[in-house]
């Protein structure tokens, strides 16, 4: 199983980050391993949000030596990020082992993404303008309250919390997955992909890097691919109904849009609310009913529908 | 229907007694659909432990800080003091709703419901005034169901008896694995309706998905609108008056009649080239059905 959840208000901002949370909680019996959010703002022009994490949570229990360690790799990162030329104008610790920086930077942004992952233990879960990506082990209000989300204000964000059926239960393989290393695009997704290591084998021959091995990342593998060669999102949220197989429905959010699919069997769930400044949607009726206690008409995606919205 | 009473129906013949009664005897397709209703019997079965619901004694439920089991329970512990009418106020999309519930009862929910809602029913009269999530109905067994908006996936799975009503449009798998009873939809059906249904109606007055009726044993699906596509052994077969008499008489019920009646409706069936359990021996029926 797994939970999906996502909402985006049309030109305005609202408290995305109480909203996602409240939906996520209701959707805590689908999944109860790890949760995650991908939350977006208007952000800041030319500045970028890097959020990366140093270690996995159950790292921490390793010993007292693990602190230092943790150091020592936060030491390289600053090194590197220095190194690059990239100015940090802000920098802090979400957790021990999760860091926040906020930088500005005009190079290459997959170089420098992968020359941070060289450091040991280091996984940049997210690079955008507008885009905060966090996630841990825990529920929708354990994650939220360590990583102080409640507060955040914004304009549309997806969730996800996981049942873990393919792969570990750590944060490598928590949702959402960001399209590496492509800013401010997210994903996250309920199902099970068929075609899983063919469609990996395909990516990594074109140059693409995997950091899981869950299936789940291909997906935002394969729409940074199709992303990067100029492709709409809703064309490539139409071309993977045909390319990928398996039984999915998933959610992909960029700086001002946020898209949806579902598989030709029409196998895993999705429930849509659409009104003239907002459009909510999750796995679960009781996760919209989560944000908006009045009487609402919400409906079915059918098999291979294609949506995308505009922030 | 206008009434009848007992000296005429003493008068009539079998065919014109059953008919009068709003009842029907009529054999759709194959030997395994011939459906035979006795006049003379109740048409609800009462289990002995049943409560004795007085439909006048009415109450009301508000679920809103409750979990669903504490719901069903208090929805039970009700019955059992004789209210035979409750609102259920605030579901706010909880799953499993109504479950079970084995006797006769006006169950009324304001609002909208999650997964599940209302399945393994055996004689209740239910009415939603909202959507209900994926399963909705799932293997009920008599009684009557009432959505007033849309409803999710497998609306209707391997239901046995009664009426499954949705005036809004329905999810993928509709009525799947479906044995008996009547599914009415006012709006569309997606991909896979009616898969491996065995017996029963289903009746959609929009369109349907792709691969309907996808591997059928049995049953009839009638569709108003366009179809995707048929699934496999899935056939068209002729309208005939007494399909359009069922179907005029049941989405008259309902208030879902189409102004332009029936007539245009699709009627589909199983080939039979894939299962067919008209040609088994008696003996071997007997074990199937």
């Amino acid at each position: 199983m797994c939970g999906i959840a996502g909402l985006i208000y049309k030109g305005k901002q609202s408290n995305v980050g109480s909203q996602m949370t409240s939906m996520l909680q209701a959707l805590k019996h689908r999944g109860p391993d790890s949760t995650g959010y991908a939350v977006y703002s208007e952000g800041i022009a030319e500045e970028f949000v890097m959020r990366v994490k140093v270690a996995e949570a159950d790292d921490m229990a390793s010993g007292r030596g693990i602190y230092a360690e943790l150091e020592r790799r936060i030491s390289k990162i600053d090194e590197i990020l220095k190194e690059n030329g990239v100015s940090i104008k802000d920098k802090s610790n979400a957790t021990e082992y999760a860091l926040r920086y906020v930088i500005k930077y005009d190079g290459d942004m997959g170089r420098l993404a992968n020359h941070l992952e060289e450091v040991q233990g280091a996984e940049i879960l997210s690079i955008g303008n507008g885009l905060e990506l966090i996630k841990d082990l825990g529920d929708a209000t354990d994650v939220s309250g360590a990583y102080g989300l409640q507060s955040f204000n914004g304009t549309h964000g997806i969730g996800h919390t996981r049942m873990a059926t393919e792969s570990d239960v750590d944060i490598r393989s928590a949702h959402p997955y960001w399209a590496f290393p492509y800013s401010d695009v997210s994903v996250v997704h309920n199902g099970q992909i068929t075609n899983y290591w063919i469609m990996r084998r395909e990516m990594e021959n074109k140059g693409h890097r995997f950091t899981s091995n869950c299936d789940s990342e291909l997906l935002a593998v394969y729409t940074a691919h199709n992303l990067s060669k100029g492709m709409a999102l809703e064309d490539s949220l139409r071309q993977s109904i045909e390319e990928i197989d398996g039984v999915f429905t998933y959610l992909v959010a960029t700086k001002d849009q946020l898209g949806m699919a579902k598989d030709t069997m029409a196998a895993k769930p999705l429930v849509l609310y659409e009104s003239t400044d907002l459009i909510a949607m999750a796995s679960e009726e009781v996760a919209i009913r989560a944000i908006l206690p009045q009487e609402i008409d919400t409906y079915d995606p059918y098999d291979e529908e294609v949506r995308v919205w505009q922030a | 229907m206008a009434s009848v009473n007992d000296f005429d129906l003493k008068q009539m013949t079998q065919d014109e007694r059953v008919k009068a009664l709003g009842m029907t005897s009529e054999q759709l397709t194959g030997r395994s659909m011939f459906m035979e209703f006795d006049a003379g019997a109740s048409e609800r079965f009462l289990y002995p432990w049943a409560p004795d619901v007085d439909f006048n004694k009415r109450t009301e439920i508000d679920s809103d800080e409750m979990t669903s089991t504490e719901v069903n329970e208090e929805i039970k512990k009700l019955m059992n003091e004789g209210y035979g009418t409750i609102v259920l106020k605030n579901p706010r999309g909880k799953h499993s709703l109504g479950v079970g519930i084995l006797s006769k009862l006006n169950l009324i929910i304001e609002g909208s419901t999650g997964y599940f809602g209302v399945g393994l029913i055996d004689g209740p009269n239910v009415r939603i005034t909202g959507r209900v999530g994926w399963s909705c109905g799932e293997n009920m067994m008599s009684g009557t169901v009432l959505i007033e908006k849309n409803a999710g996936s497998t609306f209707g799975a391997a239901i046995r008896g009664g009426d499954l009503v949705c005036r809004g449009s329905v999810g993928s798998r509709t009525g799947i694995d479906m044995k008996g009873g009547t599914i009415l939809v006012g709006g569309d059906t997606g991909a896979l309706s009616g898969f491996m249904m065995q017996r029963g109606r289903m009746v959609v007055c929009g369109n349907a998905g792709k691969n309907l009726g996808d591997s059928m044993y049995d049953g009839t699906i009638y569709v108003g609108g366009e179809i995707k596509s048929l699934g496999v052994d899935a056939v068209h077969a002729e309208l005939t008056d007494l399909d359009k008499s069922w179907l005029t008489r049941k989405l008259t019920q309902y208030g879902m009649l189409p102004k332009n009646g029936v007539d245009h409706f699709n009627k589909i069936v199983a080939g039979k080239m894939l299962w067919n359990y008209d040609n088994l021996e008696p003996s071997e029926k007997k074990l199937i059905l």
